[in-house]
């Protein structure tokens, strides 16, 4: 099975709000409140450490759950997050300035 | 609810700023007519400060941060100051007035992620505008600073400041709004100024001109709903905070004041000789701002508009007194419903009982004070282009 990485993109705003995170998109201004599990995924995004790797070490270690029902709910968070272009999710490992070139695309109206 | 009134129930219950506003300069290269502000500099917060100022915004969890002045792009390290907020991940709403933006400007703005650049325009007439803003040409250069943020990709909202001066050009500017790509919204928000000064007070919008506004449907949406009585008032509405300014919101100045509100010019501490956290969290002015509830306005709480007024505290406080009534609201609801306030009737504006709005309105106009018949309305929609 090939990795997943998933990064942060730089168009954003983030920050904790309790054990949340509130994420607005630069692009098209949408608002989400990231639950204390999908926060922790959020931080971890760094691009170059395996998604499964984050799943493994930072949720299973934290949260109470089984890591294949875990990765499954990660890969969903990741793709979800990635439609609205507010996390970049690539089988390779992401740079920033990539995040951010990929970001700035789109009309944000 | 939706998510951003859970964000910001979950702010307040957290004591978190979730919203500041910071004026980088009172530096202009306009001089509007209604603008509250002197635009000496008298020892504005160098870039290093105001990114130390930043650092502690963030920690204290602060998202969405206006950057705004005066004209912000006065400041030659205005780009170096957007870079430090956004690399700290805040929200950036820049407020300008687009006379320096170029093609260049804009691009940069877009490449650091400024969520929405805020533009205040006063009229489609070049005579009109720049009769307010004082600078000939201004019109025609904030429409190209306009152009060239829309072609970067940029969010612009068009706030139409409405004066006596402009009020026949509304529709106008929502045009040219239209035109440009961008929203819309009136903002009627004319303030003293911060040195207590009124004598811009007068150029409010008569009050006679507002019930026609109220029943503009491109405003209000629905105007029978919005001109609708007050439904009771409830625990809910009395238990409420007045106003997001101290509580979940509030305002740095140039010189490193923080107030609760730009609006609400109450002296709450300085960054330069404390932290933000530590003023936020201590300071005794905050704290009573903070202290406050509806049900605890003496001359409010038995108004029947309690649940529905737009009372601005930092208006009651430039009357002269946090907790008393803001004379332009209660004359807001009033225009709206045709229910005159508390503050009305306890003043003797008011002898009847509350009527029909025709009755009312009928009544009100020939018994109004000459300076009380000067009001505002709040910003009442904002209309996507």
């Amino acid at each position: 099975m090939s990795a997943t990485y998933i990064a942060r993109s730089t168009a954003v705003a983030a920050r904790r709000l309790g054990e949340e995170m509130v994420v607005m998109s630069a692009l098209d201004s949408t608002l989400f409140s990231l639950s204390e599990v999908a926060a922790v995924l959020w931080e971890a995004a760094d691009g170059r450490t395996p998604l499964d790797r984050i799943v493994r070490e930072r949720v299973c270690t934290e949260f109470a759950v089984d890591e294949a029902t875990a990765l499954r709910d990660a890969e969903e968070f990741a793709a979800a997050l990635a439609a609205h272009g507010v996390l970049l999710v690539s089988a390779q490992p992401i740079e920033p300035p990539a995040a951010q070139a990929a970001a700035a695309s789109g009309d944000p109206r | 609810m939706s998510l951003m009134e859970e964000i910001i129930g979950k702010a307040l219950a957290l004591g978190v700023p979730l919203t500041v506003h910071v004026d980088l300069t009172y530096r202009c290269n306009e001089r509007c007519e209604h603008c509250y502000l002197e635009h000496d500099d008298k020892g504005e917060m160098s870039c290093e400060e105001i990114s130390r100022l930043f650092g502690e915004l963030a920690d204290a969890g602060v998202f969405f941060l206006t950057l705004s002045g005066g004209e912000p792009m006065m400041r030659r390290d205005f780009f170096d100051i957007v870079a430090r907020a956004r690399a700290l991940q805040f929200n950036v709403k820049v407020k300008t007035n687009a006379v320096l933006i170029r093609e260049a400007e804009a691009r940069r703005l877009r490449a650091l992620g400024v969520e929405q650049v805020q533009i205040s325009v006063y009229s489609h007439r070049p005579e009109v505008h720049d009769a307010v803003t004082k600078l000939p040409g201004s019109l025609g250069r904030t429409v190209q600073g306009i152009r060239a943020l829309r072609a970067a990709g940029l969010k612009v909202a068009v706030s139409n400041v409405m004066m006596r001066s402009n009020l026949d050009d509304r529709k106008g500017v929502a045009q040219l709004a239209h035109d440009l790509g961008a929203s819309y919204f009136v903002d009627p928000t004319i303030t003293p100024m911060m040195s207590g000064d009124r004598s811009v007070l007068a150029l409010r919008i008569p009050g006679s001109e507002l019930p026609a506004l109220f029943h503009d449907k491109e405003l209000v949406g629905d105007p029978e709903s919005f001109c609708a009585p007050p439904p009771p008032v409830g625990d809910d509405e009395r238990n409420a905070r007045p106003c997001s300014a101290g509580n979940s919101a509030c305002y740095v100045s140039p010189y490193g004041d923080v107030y609760p509100c730009v609006q609400f010019p109450l002296p709450s501490g300085n960054v330069r000789k404390q932290s933000f956290l530590d003023i936020w969290h201590h300071s005794p002015q905050l704290k009573e701002v903070r202290s406050i509830r509806t049900g605890d306005l003496p001359v409010c709480s038995s108004c029947a508009h309690l649940g529905t007024c737009t009372r601005c505290p930092g208006l009651a406080w430039t009357e002269g007194n946090m907790r008393g009534p803001s004379s332009t609201d209660c004359e807001k609801s009033f225009y709206r419903t045709g229910i005159p306030s508390a503050n009305m009737l306890a003043r003797g504006l008011m002898t009847f009982p509350a009527g029909t709005a025709e009755t009312a309105l009928a009544a009100f106009a020939p018994v109004a004070r000459p300076g009380l018949g000067l009001i505002q309305i709040a910003p009442v929609r904002q209309t996507a282009a």
